[in-house]
């Protein structure tokens, strides 16, 4: 490898990195930025390579004005390569195609209450990478606008935000497609993941928690995948808004508390499958607003406030083969019937039998209790949980339903937990 | 003092003879064993407890007072024509009744957890246990004030069972009514401060505290946030409780020294 020349080494590295290859005849180098020498500035290293060149920089700390990657090229750092907004200003600016990010440290980006500061921002291009960064106190912290292909992988994003309105989101998509987001670290910031106008995306694996509003947060975003990520500890939770068809599977929506926090809150969410996710310790697992033929299968739902919280504007949803422990109400609703249909839960709740012994409870059960549409009628009287008086009158209400509504059953309980 | 806790002692020792709280134990243990087996996973099973001990022990602690006083009459009759304190007397008589009651619910209850080393949920049932006490400690007191002020077996055993059922059941299905009436009124801190002047709502909220706590924080208004937020939560509840302990016992004695034998 040490025989090699530079630049062959440099298209080696950009092949195995699957970048794309600079063209044939074009020499490519590798330009090194180090505090002292020479070069001692990412901006004039930027100005000085060509396109499809390597840029590292080496450990130190960089406090220059925000930086335009105007042309295709890896910027990688070596070491504790820190890039420092000296809580004044933004940090990169990615305006090519085929720009690489990686390695590097940023830190203070400038809070600005007019413009979306970044600590890197992707501005209509294609296929950028930004991987294994790690932002601090960012007001945003990459933020992807107008652009197609990008991949962001393995980066930490760890905000100090306080209030909404001074703080930004940690991965802000807009009017972005074909984007990967992986195992990315947010938290301490506005929202962890933000999308807005996102399509065709996949968001795996990673964690958001601790942000001062939602862990992810997307509207006008069709077709988007999520799947094994974490979000916990947020304050409001998750909310997702006016998108069709999400596919939302494998993910854990924990410890969300707060008079508006849900783990998942879906509003006027078309024709999208919520599958084999858990929902934990929150104040409503799963809220659905107009969730219109919504499928949730295979989830678990365990010590929540209210499991699922049904709005009237939800039509045709299905739940299905789902796991409900522990929480104290399993559904709650504003009275009323819905089409919404209930099929092969398992309610811990559920005291039937099964004399053909088919796995499945012989008498239905009714998943809303009469104390959970007093508590929706008039909130206070939460304070009256579990008394004696309540436990009567919903005892008195399973025996002889007359007000809660009817079509909200599920014909064939499961007796043991689904899997 | 001494003279107290001899009566203490005879009278723990004329209580067990009833075979009346062996009975209460066990059905304790029982309760309790069965639900650790059967009811799931040990947060399910606490939460069925707590209903259970919210309706049995006041009821069983007012009753088991008022008709134990009229039992015990004669016998402290006998005693204050002996040179006997009535101070003494009815502590003696008082810690008896109190010491058993609660030997009854903290070893029904505890021992299953115990032996299951706490079965992951000691905390909160060492907290149910607590509350089980505190409850017989108010409604004992409840019941031997009462007997004491009504001479009539039958009418103080009535009362006994109304005071209860007023407690248990009444009190709240008012507060449900008047909150359904009123409904769209600030009613989040009346309603919190009803809640808590009576004492088995008292008990039930701190246990909600414990077991609920997801939902409770679905609350709007920062005194209930700030009310249910655990450690501060649990204490104010548990000096509150001890109050209301204190309470009656203190009624009964008072009505202990004045009354006319």
């Amino acid at each position: 490898m040490r025989a090699l020349p530079v630049v062959t080494r440099a298209v080696l590295f950009a092949m195995c990195a699957g970048a794309p290859q600079p063209a044939l005849g074009q020499a490519s180098h590798t330009l090194v930025v180090a505090p002292g020498t020479a070069l001692a500035t990412l901006g004039e290293a930027v100005a000085r390579a060509s396109a499809g060149d390597r840029i590292v920089v080496r450990a130190g700390t960089y406090r220059e004005p925000l930086v335009t990657i105007d042309k295709p090229l890896i910027i990688e750092g070596v070491g504790d390569a820190i890039l420092d907004g000296e809580s004044a200003h933004a940090i990169l600016t990615v305006a090519a195609d085929d720009v690489t990010i990686r390695h590097l440290h940023f830190r203070d980006v400038g809070v600005s209450y007019t413009s979306d500061l970044a600590a890197v921002r992707v501005l209509a291009v294609r296929n950028c990478r930004i991987e294994d960064n790690r932002i601090e106190r960012a007001f945003f912290g990459i933020y992807l606008a107008k652009s197609v292909g990008c991949r962001v992988i393995h980066n930490d994003i760890r905000g100090a935000a306080r209030d909404e309105t001074s703080s930004g989101n940690g991965i802000h998509l807009w009017a972005a497609r074909d984007a990967l987001i992986a195992d990315n670290h947010v938290s301490g910031q506005r929202d962890g993941i933000y999308f807005e106008f996102v399509t065709h995306t996949i968001v795996r694996g990673n964690t958001s928690e601790h942000n001062l509003r939602y862990g992810l947060h997307f509207m006008y975003s069709d077709d988007c995948q999520y799947l094994g990520n974490t979000f916990r500890y947020n304050h409001a939770g998750v909310a997702v808004m006016y998108t069709h068809r999400v596919l939302m599977a494998g993910n854990r929506f924990v410890s969300n508390w707060g008079d508006a926090a849900y783990g998942l809150l879906l509003k006027e969410i078309d024709d999208s499958r919520v599958e084999d996710n858990e929902f934990a310790h929150n104040t409503v697992g799963l809220s659905a607003d107009g969730a219109n033929r919504l499928v949730a299968s295979h989830n678990t739902f365990r010590s929540n406030g209210w499991a699922v919280r049904l709005l009237s504007s939800t039509d045709d949803a299905r739940f299905e083969r789902n796991n409900f422990f522990d929480n104290t109400f399993d559904v709650g609703m504003r009275g009323g019937e819905t089409t919404t249909r209930f099929a092969g839960n398992y309610w811990d709740d559920y005291r039937g039998y099964d004399l053909d012994r088919n796995g499945v409870g012989d008498a239905p059960f009714h998943p809303v209790r009469l104390f959970s549409l007093i508590v929706a009628q008039n909130p206070p009287t939460l304070v009256l949980l579990r008394s004696s008086f309540v436990m009567l009158l919903d005892g008195v209400e399973r025996a002889v339903p007359s007000l809660t509504p009817s079509s909200v059953v599920d014909d064939t309980p499961a007796l043991t937990p689904i899997r | 003092m001494r003279v107290a806790a001899k009566i203490a002692a005879f009278q723990l020792l004329d209580v067990l003879r009833s075979r009346w709280l062996f009975g209460y134990a066990i059905f304790f243990l029982l309760a309790t064993e069965l639900l650790l087996r059967f009811g799931g996973d040990p947060t399910r099973a606490l939460v069925s407890l707590t209903s259970i001990v919210l309706f049995t022990v006041p009821l069983a602690a007012i009753v088991f007072a008022t008709i134990y006083v009229h039992r015990a009459r004669e016998f402290v009759e006998l005693l204050l024509a002996q040179p006997v304190g009535r101070d003494a007397m009815f502590a003696g008589t008082y810690a008896a009744m109190a010491v058993l009651l609660s030997a009854g619910i903290v070893l029904g209850i505890g021992m299953p957890f115990a032996l299951r080393g706490g079965a992951g949920v000691g905390g909160d049932a060492v907290l149910l246990v607590g509350a089980g006490v505190a409850l017989t400690l108010v409604f004992a007191g409840t019941g031997v004030a009462l007997a004491l002020r009504t001479d009539d077996r039958l009418r103080a055993f009535g009362i006994a069972l109304g005071v209860w059922a007023c407690a248990a059941l009444a009190y709240d299905a008012v507060l449900l009514v008047a909150a359904t009436a009123l409904a769209g009124a600030p009613l989040e801190r009346p309603l919190l401060v009803a809640t808590l002047a009576n004492p088995i709502d008292l008990a039930r909220v701190v246990m909600l505290m414990h077991l609920d706590i997801s939902a409770l924080m679905g609350y709007t208004g920062a005194s209930f946030t700030r009310l249910f937020s655990a450690t501060a939560g649990t204490a104010i509840a548990a000096v509150s409780l001890a109050a209301w302990a204190a309470g009656p016992a203190l009624l009964g004695a008072r009505l202990f020294r004045r009354k006319d034998f």
